[in-house]
């Protein structure tokens, strides 16, 4: 069974989306690209298990 | 300049056969004098089978092709008579560089697991390789053994029977018919016996073109191997650069799809860019240049009848990773044990449909991990091209993020989980590693090593157990090997074949693949085990 948790769960959330927001503010499409990407290569290893990551890649496909 | 692949090794002589009034019955038959027919053909002599080989050309690979063998394959190589000369021929090397854009990533040192007699891998020409087992084929004709290589023999046509197969040669002196027993196709990428036999080879090719140089240059560049990926030199590809014995350096660089092959091949268009990579000041001499497509397949079945393919004919994979040749010594290895007990009607010959099972499966996985390697060299869309330079970015800050650079995973051996000649893994706290259907890990020993114990034949392997020397089931002799935990004071032999058991008493096949374990002896198992890993419970 994956761990993956999908209700709410970020710590001051208002400030996690601000701070995603500003972390990306002035960069060009290719470096938000860039930067998105290394952001997901970090949050996958904090993660680390297959079946979680798994469940996340899933999740992310269903859009509503 | 070393030009041994100039000198002819094996030239046309007239065979008796060609003037034989019908044509004449072999043993076996294998088409190809490249690595893997030859490995093949000494395996069978080995075992006092006849073997006729046969092969279009006179010579050994053109060019260095395959520079890269594993330690399993070497370990193979050895029960065959030839790995020892290879390592000691070939470059060892540890440290390995990455490169990106402008700058150095990272760096790695593998490290190697220690207890083997065989390092994780050697750089070698392949014209050493080939020419290695053709001289352990001519001191195994010395020695009285039924092989024999025909030179400039081309096989035009080849007919297939229930029974036999019958074999249409074109020498330099005319045409000749020959039959075989069992034909075993080891005639390349191309092989013209898929083609005759109008059999498929499906899978991906690469829509990329790779320049292949190999250049003698004495640099004092260490023994590293060193990979870049959007070098200023190579601007939005990627270049390779490994050290071969004799000062020979093999430099791959990705030119992408859209080239002229013939023009990019040209001395002329090569030198300039080579210079670009290694600097104007460095001297170096063009040995051997190819351009390569590269592809992955395979074919559906590697057996039909009495033609069973082995290597290149029968799987294709791309370089990253090495496992061409590397794979097709495990084919080999895998069939000609079973090919023997079939002809000494020893074992049913569903025996041989094990060999399609298993080598099929080893085909997938080494497929599957070239692809992967491929993918992450040459990104195929935009978005992949953002996440491997992420990876790489990444790489130069952050250690978790290099295991995920892929510019070829060494081939490792294929362990065959779910074979049918299997039986259940009766060890309780056994290893992982040495679970049925695994390659046997070696493991020092006093003066000496395990595998050479291993090899050609079933052995039961007991660990602080008790059993009898040996027995018999259907004619295939067993033959007990008695060790003690204690007999390698390293403690490797405990750690890689007891784990948490006391005991342990393993059925290994002649492929020194683990067929059956469990913690004690016992007769009725252990011949139910036999008979399983022989075909006669399929
Ligand atoms: C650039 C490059 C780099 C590589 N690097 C590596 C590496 O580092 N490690 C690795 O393991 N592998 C590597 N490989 C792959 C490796 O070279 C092949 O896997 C290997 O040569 C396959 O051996 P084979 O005996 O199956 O076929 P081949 O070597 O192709 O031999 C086939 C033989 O069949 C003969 N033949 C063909 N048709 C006929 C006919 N009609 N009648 C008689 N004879 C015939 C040919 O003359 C030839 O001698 C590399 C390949 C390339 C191209």
């Amino acid at each position: 069974m994956s761990d993956l948790i999908l209700t709410p769960n970020i710590e001051s959330h208002d400030d996690f989306y601000a701070d995603l927001l500003a972390a990306h503010e002035g960069l060009s499409k290719a470096e938000s690209d860039a930067y998105n990407a290394r952001l997901i290569l970090i949050l996958a290893n904090q993660i680390g298990e297959r079946d979680t990551l798994r469940a996340a890649l899933d999740a992310a496909k269903r859009k509503g | 300049m070393n030009k041994i692949f100039e000198v002819p090794l094996y030239a046309y002589e007239r065979s008796e056969d060609q003037d034989a009034p019908t044509p004449v019955r072999h043993p076996v038959v294998v088409i190809g004098a490249g690595p893997i027919g030859l490995a093949a053909a000494i395996d069978l002599a080995q075992r006092d089978v006849p073997v006729v080989v046969l092969d279009d050309n006179d010579k050994v690979s053109f060019g260095s092709r395959a520079i890269c063998f594993a330690q399993r394959p070497l370990e193979i190589l050895d029960r065959l008579g030839a790995g020892k000369a290879m390592v000691e021929k070939g470059v060892e090397w540890d440290v390995g560089k990455v490169y990106f854009d402008e700058r150095q990533v990272y760096q790695f040192d593998l490290m190697p697991e220690a207890g083997f007699q065989f390092p994780a891998f050697i750089n070698l020409q392949q014209y050493y390789f080939e020419d290695y087992l053709v001289q352990r084929a001519r001191a195994l004709q010395a020695e009285g053994k039924p092989i024999e290589i025909r030179g400039r023999n081309k096989v035009e046509a080849i007919g297939t029977h229930d029974d036999h197969v019958a074999l249409e040669i074109e020498t330099p002196e005319g045409a000749y018919t020959i039959e075989a027993d069992w034909l075993i196709a080891c005639d390349g990428a191309n092989s013209p016996t898929r083609r005759m036999l109008g059999l498929d080879f499906v899978g991906r090719v690469f829509e990329d073109n790779f320049l292949i140089a190999d250049v003698v240059m004495e640099a004092d560049f260490p023994t590293e191997r060193w990979f870049w990926f959007d070098p200023p030199f190579n601007r939005g590809q990627s270049a390779l650069l490994h050290k071969q014995p004799d000062g020979v350096w093999r430099i791959d660089l990705q030119l992408g799809w859209d080239i002229d092959k013939e023009e990019e091949k040209k001395p002329e268009n090569v030198i300039p860019r080579l210079k670009q990579m290694l600097g104007d000041d460095v001297e170096f001499e063009l040995e051997w240049v190819s351009i390569y497509t590269f592809q992955c397949r395979r074919m559906e079945k590697f057996r039909h009848g009495r033609v069973l393919f082995a290597g290149d004919s029968a799987h294709q994979v791309s370089p990253f990773g090495a496992r061409g040749a590397n794979s097709g010594v495990q084919d080999t290895d895998n069939l000609i044990w079973k090919l023997k007990l079939v002809m000494d009607g020893h074992a049913p010959e569903a025996l041989l449909d094990t060999y399609n099972a298993e080598r099929v499966h080893g085909a997938d996985e080494n497929i599957l991990n070239s692809t992967r390697s491929t993918d992450f060299i040459t990104p195929k869309s935009e978005i992949s091209r953002v996440l491997r330079d992420a990876v790489l970015d990444l790489s130069e800050r952050y250690e978790f993020a290099r295991p995920l650079v892929n510019s070829g995973r060494l081939s490792v051996p294929c362990t065959y989980d779910g074979s049918p000649l299997n039986s259940a893994d009766a060890l309780d706290g056994g290893p992982h590693r040495t679970r049925p259907g695994s390659p046997c890990p070696d493991v020092p020993l006093g003066e000496g090593f395990l595998l050479p114990l291993l090899a050609d034949r079933f052995t039961l392997l007991t660990i602080d157990a008790d059993a009898p020397d040996g027995f018999e089931e259907d004619g295939i002799p067993v033959t007990r090997l008695a060790l003690k935990s204690t007999d390698d004071t390293s403690r490797a032999l405990a750690r890689r074949y007891l784990g948490d058991a006391k005991s342990a008493v393993y059925l290994i096949r002649p492929d020194q693949h683990v067929a059956a374990r469990r913690d004690a002896w016992n007769e009725d198992l252990f011949r139910a085990a036999l008979r399983r890993a022989t075909g006669k419970e399929l």
